[in-house]
């Protein structure tokens, strides 16, 4: 998996490539810690290029959106492959997170 | 067609058992969506057995994948280890209603890999952990 990031004033985007899997987590996750501080209102992670999430990548996910919310910004998910959406849906992730 | 891995449950071999799921996968033709989603049931119950089987000792792991003639559209995979007792299975759903900031972190996996699947059992045998799951397209 491949991260890019791409820092605008308040906003923060997140590209995502390859698999979201258990191996991979933790350096989102690690990502996520790092980059998601105060100052940043909006953070976009886009995922167009990720094409597998298991549930230990859904866990970084959530924390992304937890964090967010404990920075009172927000965090929208883009491009989301219609794979990686039946996991969202069927976790009861696609009612919690906000997608484009 | 009986395809047969033995690995040791390791994070570092995720990669190979995940690799040996899906290159079979498609050789009975499963389609890819269905072959995806039987992937990461795979991957949440090996790194369940890869984490907590072996505490610290080193163990193996066994997965076996079976196709049927009579059934070419249904796959059977087992998963063995020969690591604590331990049935997945009985973890509680997590609440899938919640938001964000009341959402837990545990429980997923397994909530993914019964939804996912057709069939999935645990049985306790001769010291080893036993997954059997099924799934037909």
């Amino acid at each position: 998996m491949e991260i890019k990031k791409i820092q605008n004033d308040s906003e923060l985007t997140m590209s995502i490539s390859g698999r979201l899997d258990t191996n991979a987590a933790p350096k989102l996750i690690a990502d996520i810690d790092e980059s998601l501080v105060e100052g940043v209102k909006s953070f976009v992670l886009d995922m167009a290029e990720c094409d597998y999430v298991a549930s230990s990548g859904l866990r970084a996910i959530l924390g992304a959106q937890k964090k967010m919310n404990a920075l009172q910004g927000t965090m929208v998910v883009k491009n989301v492959v219609s794979d990686v959406m039946e996991v969202f849906e069927m976790t009861g992730f696609a009612d919690i997170l906000n997608f484009e | 067609m009986k395809k047969e891995l033995n690995v040791k449950a390791t994070l570092e071999n995720l990669h190979t058992v995940l690799g040996f799921i899906e290159e079979n996968l498609e050789l009975v033709e499963c389609p890819m969506k269905i072959a995806m989603k039987i992937v990461v049931c795979v991957e949440e119950l090996y790194v369940n057995v890869a984490s907590y089987a072996y505490e610290g000792v080193s163990g193996d792991c066994r997965l076996e994948f079976v196709v049927d003639d009579a059934t070419p559209n249904r796959v059977n995979i087992t998963i063995l280890d020969e690591g604590k007792p331990f049935n997945p299975l009985e973890k509680e759903d997590p609440d899938t209603t919640l938001d964000a900031d009341e959402r837990e972190i545990g429980g997923l996996g397994i909530f993914m890999v019964k939804n996912i699947m057709d069939t999935i059992s645990y049985e306790r045998k001769e010291e080893n952990n036993i997954i059997i799951m099924e799934k037909s397209w």
